[in-house]
């Protein structure tokens, strides 16, 4: 199969992404996020959940939450490019909302075959899930999977788990005698211990579970077809959320240097400034030409999708990091503040950029695919 | 099928065929001389001889020129340049020699001369047979180009000019230039003109061109002195004082935010030019031994090679994102971006491989022991012609920010 030139971007996706970003620029602005998360500067907070449950009901009516949950389980089954395109929208208002885990769950249950039917169909009617699959170094590496199922009960401790306090279930991997499985229960199971993290992003909550003897049911035996299948999709889209967020952290620092006045002239006058301000867009282009582009190789040519997947995470992580970076910098002293928003950009996007592999750990696999 | 093809309207597969018919029969074979990296460093007529036959050939067979009216030599044809380019790069074909007229030339005459005076260049330089320069560049006028100096003074319907070019490429070989000079000095922008101008039959008669060497050593740009040369009215394109939008029209073809396609941007590959894309890095990383292994199996030589090709897919993707309007922000956003990413890829990939060469990467052509006949290290130093030539990389970083993200004019 060969890919389309418009990486299959239909008047339908562009509709979808559209509607997105005129709904959160008109309910969720920069100033209504502030306001939301920021309430409490105190380097020590402890963790905090701070979310508009209400405009995310509004979403959910939408369908958001379930495009990524194929047509026979109820769900929209929308093209990886168009739930990408909704992905950036997300990123570029930093909506604290479950929708990025619920996304990933998706594709790994529809990679898991038959039994991640039920699971979906659940999604489909409303349920929000995340994946607790890494151990506490960040690895999801199967092979060293942090929970164990013995008996069908599942026992141990799966660290950063996305947005834990905005779900309501979890899709857990863990060891099954020779290999590792997939299972999926309520978040309010019993046995089921949540710890929530105190983190640096304002945006996002996380947190560490703790299984001790859970019944869950088995999704499928044998999860490396699957995560081979899905992990290029949720490397994508969250390539397309640093790449919105991105695109706030650009669009603000550029209204800021032409707005403030320094040595008679806006800053952007001054090539220190406007360099690194171009070299950002540069950057933002060319990690949001090539989440297109993994989308539509998921799409398209799935025996490419890792590929294309590793270019877009690898372009975009380092892209959030010099975003955010720049954004700081180039507000000079107010971008030091907790009143100047870019901090919570600054977060999101730091967040981002390690969660799901960084640059050079995406280079790695993409060597070894090219290279050998 | 590959994906160029898919989308191809009837009109448009029809040319396809025909284009990779004939290149299966006539794609030439290599030449006895050794070629240059780019048509910007032809330094000998043997060299000439043989891409000049070449791009004649093509025209013939309808692979130049094709979206241009057939009036003015040119196709008649609708979008088909670009699948002229994707063909004749497939095909591995040499060069075309005459890239100023083809990229900045071809348009600014079409799109600014007297239709008479379009139908009269234009066959000529579609072929091959008249090769063009540009004048636009001076000693005192570089990124600045506002400045240039070089003067007409009018006399009756002939103009004489006086003046001083520099980093003229090609002028050696030159029947033409574009020449964007001064016809008023009390104001900047408004007091400039701009004249197509005979120079290769005025050589010693007005015009002077003297070699300049390059920091390769190769030859391939000049100097052009203007001492008194009278050329007729006209020569001149569009109206008086209106030499700064012409030049503009020159200026975003040659950054390569045009409309009209032209080959200058396909078939620029051959066996022996040479390529400096992240395979050929692979490549090189293979064959290249460090600290009891190969340097592709150094970790951080991977991460730099993989890096280019990032860079590299993430060029090519933005060119496909920049067709697909919905994902566009800014109508000019990718395009302006093409001249400044290129250039500074070419020149990140050609520094990784001397790295990746090491000690080896100080033998230069001469040398019969140098990886890839010393190549890289001629590489590396040719794309400081890119980083600098058509608006250096710290002007296209202005215009981007000016142009695209609106920020005040740096000057």
């Amino acid at each position: 199969m060969t890919q389309p030139d418009n990486f299959g971007f239909t008047e339908e996706a562009a509709l979808l992404k559209d509607s997105a970003r005129k709904l959160l620029a008109e309910k969720f602005t920069a100033d209504v996020l502030h306001g939301m998360v920021a309430g409490d500067p105190t380097p020590e907070r402890g963790p905090a959940l701070h979310w508009d449950e209400a405009l995310w009901a509004q979403m959910q009516e939408l369908g958001w939450g379930l495009l990524a949950v194929p047509e026979a389980q109820g769900g929209v089954g929308m093209p990886l490019v168009a739930v990408a395109g909704l992905c950036e929208e997300l990123g570029r208002a930093a909506f604290p909302c479950p929708l990025l885990p619920t996304l990933s769950a998706s594709y790994l249950l529809g990679a898991a075959g038959a039994g991640g039917e039920a699971p979906l169909e659940a999604i489909a009617e409303g349920a929000t899930a995340s994946l607790a699959v890494s151990d506490a170094n960040g690895s999801w590496d199967l092979a060293q999977t942090p929970v164990e199922c013995i008996d069908g009960k599942l026992n141990g401790t799966a660290c950063f788990v996305q947005d834990i306090g905005k779900v309501s279930h979890l899709l857990v991997c863990a060891r099954n005698g020779d290999t590792t499985g997939l299972y999926w229960l309520a978040v309010d199971a019993p046995g089921v211990d949540v710890q929530a993290d105190a983190i640096v992003d304002l945006s996002r909550d996380q947190g560490r579970v703790v299984f001790a003897g859970v019944e869950a049911m088995q999704v499928c035996a044998d999860a490396s077809a699957a995560f081979a299948r899905a992990m290029p999709a949720i490397w994508t889209l969250y390539a397309a959320d640093m790449v919105g967020a991105g695109e706030w952290q650009l669009q603000t620092t550029v209204d800021y240097a032409n707005q403030r006045q320094q040595f008679d002239r806006p800053l952007g006058f001054f090539q220190a400034v406007k360099h690194q301000l171009v070299d950002v867009m540069v950057d933002i282009d060319r990690a949001k030409s090539l989440v297109y582009s993994a989308a539509c190789a998921w799409d398209t040519e799935p025996e490419e999708a890792a590929r294309y997947a590793h270019m877009a995470q690898s372009a975009a992580s380092d892209m959030a990091a010099s975003a955010s970076s720049r954004s700081v910098q180039c507000h000079g002293g107010i971008g030091f503040t907790w009143e100047c928003f870019v901090h919570l950009f600054f977060k999101r996007q730091k967040h981002s950029q390690m969660l799901w592999g960084d640059g050079p750990w995406h280079r790695a696999r993409l060597a070894s695919i090219v290279m050998g | 099928m590959s994906a160029d093809q898919q989308k191809d309207t009837p009109e448009q597969a029809e040319f396809r065929a025909h284009a990779q018919a004939w290149l299966a029969e006539n794609t030439p074979e290599p030449p006895t001389v050794r070629l240059p990296q780019s048509p910007l460093e032809i330094m000998t007529t043997d060299q000439l001889s043989y891409l000049q036959a070449w791009q004649k050939s093509a025209y013939d067979a309808g692979l130049v020129g094709c979206d241009y009216p057939v009036e003015v030599g040119g196709g008649g044809r609708q979008n088909c340049q670009r699948i002229a380019n994707e063909e004749m790069r497939r095909a591995r074909t040499p060069f075309m020699p005459n890239v100023i007229g083809l990229g900045m030339a071809a348009p600014t005459v079409f799109y600014h001369a007297q239709e008479e005076l379009k139908q009269r260049l234009l066959p000529k330089l579609f072929s091959g047979e008249d090769i063009w320069c540009q004048g636009f560049s001076e000693p005192g006028a570089g990124s600045d180009l506002a400045s240039v100096q070089t003067f007409a003074e009018r006399k009756g319907d002939k103009w004489v000019i006086n003046g001083h070019k520099v980093w003229t490429s090609l002028a050696h070989f030159a029947e033409w230039m574009i020449l964007l000079l001064r016809t008023d000095k009390s104001v900047k922008h408004d007091g400039l003109s701009y004249f197509v101008v005979p120079i290769k039959s005025a050589l010693g008669k007005g015009v002077t061109v003297r070699p300049l060497i390059k920091i390769t050593g190769e030859t391939g740009f000049n100097e052009v002195i203007f001492e008194d040369l009278e050329v007729d009215d006209s020569y001149r394109l569009d109206e008086l004082g209106k030499g700064w939008q012409v030049a503009m029209t020159t200026l975003a073809h040659e950054r390569g935010a045009g409309e009209l396609v032209t080959p200058s941007s396909g078939g620029m590959k051959s066996e022996s030019t040479h390529n400096t894309s992240a395979m050929a890095l692979i490549d090189l990383a293979r064959r290249t031994a460090r600290n009891g292994a190969t340097a592709a199996e150094d970790p951080l030589v991977r991460d730099q090679i993989m890096q280019q090709l990032i860079r590299e897919q993430g060029l090519a993707e933005n060119n496909r994102r920049g067709r697909v309007t919905e994902l566009l922000d800014h109508p000019m956003r990718l395009a302006l971006q093409n001249k400044l990413l290129m250039s500074e890829i070419m020149q990140d990939s050609a520094g990784i491989a001397m790295d990746i060469e090491g000690a080896a990467a100080s033998l230069y052509l001469g040398d019969g022991s140098a990886p890839d006949g010393g190549q890289w290290p001629m590489a590396y130093m040719n794309s400081f012609g890119f980083t600098i030539a058509a608006g250096t990389s710290e002007v296209q970083r202005n215009i981007l920010g000016e142009r695209v993200l609106g920020m005040a004019k740096s000057k």
